[in-house]
């Protein structure tokens, strides 16, 4: 599992990618930042703490509130630790048409888990999501930013493999 | 064979670099209108082309930027939508992450009609790597004097900026976008006001999708009447399918407008017919928000014409028997689909992606979630069917959205087309919950 | 000449005419017209969720939804859909239904039944019983039976602060709370947290509402989501009787209703007009802490004019005559009110109370993640 962060601060180089982004919005407008903000956070802790909340609002000097309110409406943004590879496969109709609820059920029996539980390892958190924009290759997950399309038993075992080393 | 205008050079290899874009003819639109026209100009030929907004409403976009209001002194702001969260819909995806500079220069070229200067790309945050793409896109143009400053050395400036989402299908909806990109929740806004008054700052506002602009560029080289003549009647140009489901080649397909219903289904050239020698049952032809129909009023309309791929001949008949063409997110369902179970699986999706403003949405999308996931399970009763009608009319057209609609209208139009097979998961609960059971008329396929 | 009167613009407003100023609401057009004849007050609109004295609100909970029969004058065409009139702003000659059109009064059925599907049926032992809007609108506007048939959506419920206890799962999700937050506290720290109905008011973190203003979400809630902690359960509303007073505050103007039974205040609000609206908005000093009529200089009592279960005491039972599913429902889990617990008027004590509250709701909340 990542560890809850205990010294809330970007690394350098994410704290100037943080100023970048935030200067990218007119005067007066850096609220803008907070999703691509919460994203660069995620990056480096894997998942939002209540501390790591509130120092991304001291950055955009907005109250801590108003960054749990959007945290908390976006489904990408982990308020729980999560596992080192977050496998969030789409439960939606046309992925399901293409076979999805055996694939994804081979992934759970294979894992060991359900969706939105962890792997005792802290290797593996599945998540179940809505559609991913990538029916016509479906069933589909993202594991960060990659998409894995096409998805068949054999492929997963290719995937938690590669994933495992 | 359809004239291409989006995926001409798709095959290209290297296209998604400006070296490559740009010998394939590209940004010489951004030459042309920056250079030859004024802003007016280029909003007349969007208007002369009659091309209609691509996600999902069709409002015809040149009319669109002529309501743009012009206030002195206020900045103007033009923001593409790539939210593309529809299920069904995943041309968007596939356009910005094969040919990103169509739409970096397609924005140029729309941002230099409406007076922007700073204009946004919205991507829907799942597609992280996508927004690596179009960023290094936007970082080659520039360096070729494309964006930033004095545009080749017009006196015109443009930042471009790709903004992520974080996870809400509701911020495809254009004012949740908006409060999205303002850095809230995404909890759309009643109009009005519209964008186009009070949009993103308080300021005017255009709400475009990928397609849309990307379309652009061709406008501008070849003129709107050109793109105009494409097409069939009010429909013009062409449009991106994106086809899922029991097809033989499921992916995205350029099609001009008036093609026929039965040709992209069948023919090799696109969908390729039904896979593995299942018949058809039913199709969503617009992405998960429009009326499913069933096989009989696809290829047909009721009235017996050939159904077209086109905004009018798809909703002929009207919600009796016709549907929309949305953002043409194309599924088709062989008889091995149970269509209780599809609809199930959408009122989910509308439940969990409803933003949770408005009551009758909140509360009726979860409402109706489980009375179907209920009756898919073999615990329905028959009042449950005419219930569920109701709750859907009583969401439809009292949201402060559309989302409504879109959750109450792939109820009602399955319990229109496909009652019957509603009835008998109530009626024979033991066997419609087998794994895999399917009604078909009087027998089940197992 | 056209533009003789260019601010005042003529409507219609179920079958009654009424001049009113340019960019008035339909809502505030039909209130007018109660204002100017009592007898019409029920031609308004209920309001859920908008509250003027709030910038922004309105236009969620879909109470209010009319027909726009004519657009204008101008433009003779009638709106599409049904409008939210609370937002929507009146144009000359613009024609609207309400209680005349069948289907706004079947829309309004269904808003009502969508708001109660998730909304506890424990009347019987809610402090806001009596005065809860909700109640009114359910009584007035809804249909004799639920149909809903699936589990509930249910929230513990916890203390924001000291003085006030937050019963998220009778919350309707108006937000009017989080514009009192926003616009009358100089910082807010709750809102609304998740999405859809799963949404819920909460400041995440268990964080206390500590401001000068933070007890006015009391007043805006229109339901029994949001209570004084210093009032819970020592009395139903009709039982006692509100008086206006005043007394000289440094901090708000001090003019607010005391909810007494004999010498003793037993809660302290703001003063509502007709509509249930917060006249001006009172400090949490004169809210909590001034709970002896002798703090108070008394003006006589209030007159509650508000059309609600309260003054045409129609929420007793046996006067009840058309049948209101949600008493009947709960009449089963109804539960004697507990009236003999001594009352707790001293700060630190209610302090020392909420904080051992919040002990136990956590210890609870621990419990059941960890079973
Ligand atoms: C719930 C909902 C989701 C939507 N999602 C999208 C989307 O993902 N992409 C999109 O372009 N338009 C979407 N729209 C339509 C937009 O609100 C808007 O009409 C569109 O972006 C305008 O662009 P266009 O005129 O170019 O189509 C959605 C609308 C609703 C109500
Ligand atoms: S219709 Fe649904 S998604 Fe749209 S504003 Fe209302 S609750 Fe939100
Ligand atoms: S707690 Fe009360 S005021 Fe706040 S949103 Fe809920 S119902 Fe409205
Ligand atoms: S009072 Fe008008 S929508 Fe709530």
């Amino acid at each position: 599992m990542t560890e809850a962060p205990n010294t809330v601060a970007f690394t350098p180089e994410r704290l100037a990618k943080a100023r970048e982004i935030i200067a990218r919005y007119p005067e007066g407008r850096q609220k803008s930042a907070l999703l691509p903000l919460l994203h660069v956070a995620q990056e480096q802790w894997g998942w939002l703490s209540s501390e790591v909340m509130d120092y991304v609002a001291g950055l955009l000097s907005i109250q801590p509130i108003e960054v749990y309110e959007v945290a908390s409406f976006y489904t990408m943004f982990h308020l729980e630790p999560v596992g080192k590879h977050v496998i969030e496969y789409c439960r939606t109709g046309p992925c399901c048409l293409m076979g999805g609820e055996d694939v994804y059920g081979y992934l759970k029996q294979k894992l060991g888990i359900g969706a939105g539980e962890t792997t005792p390892d802290g290797t593996f958190t599945l998540k179940e999501v809505e559609c991913l924009a990538a029916c016509g290759w479906g069933p589909v997950f993202q594991i960060r930013e990659k998409y894995y399309m096409n998805l068949t038993n054999e492929r997963i075992d290719e995937i938690v493999e590669e994933l495992s080393k | 064979m359809t004239k291409k205008i989006l995926l001409e050079h798709a095959g290209v290899s290297g296209i998604e670099t400006f070296d490559v874009y740009r010998k394939q003819g590209g940004y010489t639109a951004v030459e042309k209108a920056l250079k030859t026209m004024t802003p007016d100009e280029v909003v007349e030929e969007a208007k002369k082309s009659g091309v209609r907004g691509r996600g999902g409403a069709g409002f015809p976009m040149g009319m669109k930027w002529g309501f743009l209001a012009k206030p002195e002194g206020v900045p103007r702001y033009l923001v593409c939508n790539a939210d593309e969260s529809e299920p069904g819909t995943f041309k968007d995806h596939y356009l910005m992450k094969t040919i990103p500079h169509l739409l970096v220069e397609g924005m140029i070229v729309a941002s230099y009609a409406l007076g922007a200067h700073k204009s946004f790309i919205y991507v829907r945050g799942e597609l992280l790597y996508v927004i690596a793409i179009l960023e290094k896109a936007i970082e080659e143009a520039k360096a070729q004097g494309f964006l930033g400053k004095n545009i080749l050395g017009t006196g015109y400036d443009l930042e471009l900026v790709v903004q992520p989402g974080g996870g809400a299908y509701i911020c495809g909806e254009e004012t949740a976008l908006l409060e999205s990109l303002e850095g809230k929740r995404g909890n759309p806004r009643n109009k009005p006001p519209f964008p186009a008054v009070k949009g993103l700052y308080q300021s005017p506002t255009v709400v475009n999708n990928v397609e849309s602009i990307a379309n652009m560029p061709w406008i501008i080289n070849n003129g709107g009447e050109a793109y105009a003549a494409i097409g069939i009647g009010r429909s013009t140009g062409t449009k991106l399918i994106s086809a899922s489901g029991h097809i033989k080649k499921p992916g995205v397909y350029e099609i001009e407008l008036g093609l026929s219903v039965d040709e992209f289904l069948n023919s090799d050239e696109y969908c390729g017919g039904i896979r593995n020698g299942h018949h058809l049952k039913a199709l969503v032809a617009g992405g998960s928000s429009v009326p499913i129909l069933p096989a009989h009023l696809i290829t047909k309309t009721a009235t017996g014409e050939n159904r077209l791929m086109s905004y009018e001949s798809l909703s002929d008949g009207g919600f009796a028997t016709g549907t929309m063409l949305g953002s043409g997110g194309f599924i088709v369902f062989d008889e091995t689909a149970c269509i209780v179970r599809n609809t199930w699986n959408f009122a989910r999706f509308y439940h969990h992606e409803s933003c949770g403003q408005c009551s009758p949405c909140r509360e009726g999308t979860g409402w109706m979630e489980k009375v179907l996931h209920r009756i898919e399970h073999g615990h329905g009763s028959m009042h449950d069917i005419d219930l569920l009608v109701d709750v859907a009319k009583k969401i439809e057209g009292n949201t402060i959205c559309p989302l409504g609609d879109a959750a109450a209208w792939p109820v009602a139009s399955a319990i229109r087309h496909f009652r019957d097979e509603f009835e008998w998961h109530i009626t024979h609960p033991k066997e419609a919950t087998q794994p895999g059971a399917v009604y078909m008329g009087d027998s089940i396929l197992v | 000449m056209e533009d003789t009167k260019p601010n005042v613009v003529k409507i219609t407003f179920d079958g009654i005419e009424v001049e009113v100023e340019a960019g008035t609401t339909i809502m505030q057009a039909a209130r007018r017209i109660a204002e100017a004849d009592g007898t019409q007050a029920h031609l308004v609109p209920p309001a859920m969720c908008y509250y003027k004295p709030l910038e922004g609100t309105g236009g969620k909970c879909r109470a209010c939804l009319v027909k726009v029969a004519q657009g204008s004058a101008k433009d003779t065409r009638p709106m599409p859909k049904l409008v939210p009139s609370c937002i929507t702003q009146v144009q000359d000659g613009m024609v609207v239904e309400n209680t005349t059109n069948p289907a706004v009064l079947e829309a309004r059925k269904g808003v009502v039944e969508f708001l109660l599907i998730n909304h506890p049926l424990d009347c019987p032992i809610c402090d806001q019983a009596g005065e809860c809007h909700l109640q009114d609108f359910a009584f007035e506007h809804g249909a004799a039976q639920t149909r809903y048939e699936e589990e509930r959506r249910t929230f513990e419920k916890h203390d924001i602060g000291p003085y006030i206890q937050l019963h998220m799962t009778r919350c309707i999700l108006c937000y009017r709370c989080v514009y009192t937050a926003d616009q009358i506290t100089n910082q807010r720290v709750h809102g609304v947290l998740n999405r859809g109905d799963a949404a819920e008011i909460s400041t995440y973190i268990e964080k206390a509402i500590d401001n000068d203003f933070s007890g006015n979400v009391i007043d805006v809630c229109p339901v029994g989501a949001l209570t004084d902690k210093t009032y819970r359960f020592k009395n139903r509303v009709w039982f006692t009787k509100p008086v206006d007073a005043h007394r000289d505050c440094p901090t708000c103007k001090g003019e607010v209703t005391l909810w007494c039974r004999g010498e003793e205040v037993i809660r302290v609000t703001a003063r509502k007009n007709q509509w249930g609206e917060v006249q001006d908005f009172i400090c949490n000093t004169c809210r909590f802490d001034q709970k002896k009529t002798s703090d108070w200089v008394i003006e006589g009592p209030t007159k509650v004019q508000r059309s609600s279960v309260i003054s045409a005491n129609k929420y007793r039972a046996d006067l009840v005559k058309k049948p209101d599913f949600a008493l009947k429902l709960a009449s089963s889990q109804y539960k004697a009110i507990d009236d003999s617990r001594p009352y707790v008027t001293d700060p630190d004590t209610i302090r020392q109370q909420s904080v051992e509250n919040n002990d136990k709701a956590n210890h609870r909340s621990l419990l059941a993640e960890n079973n």
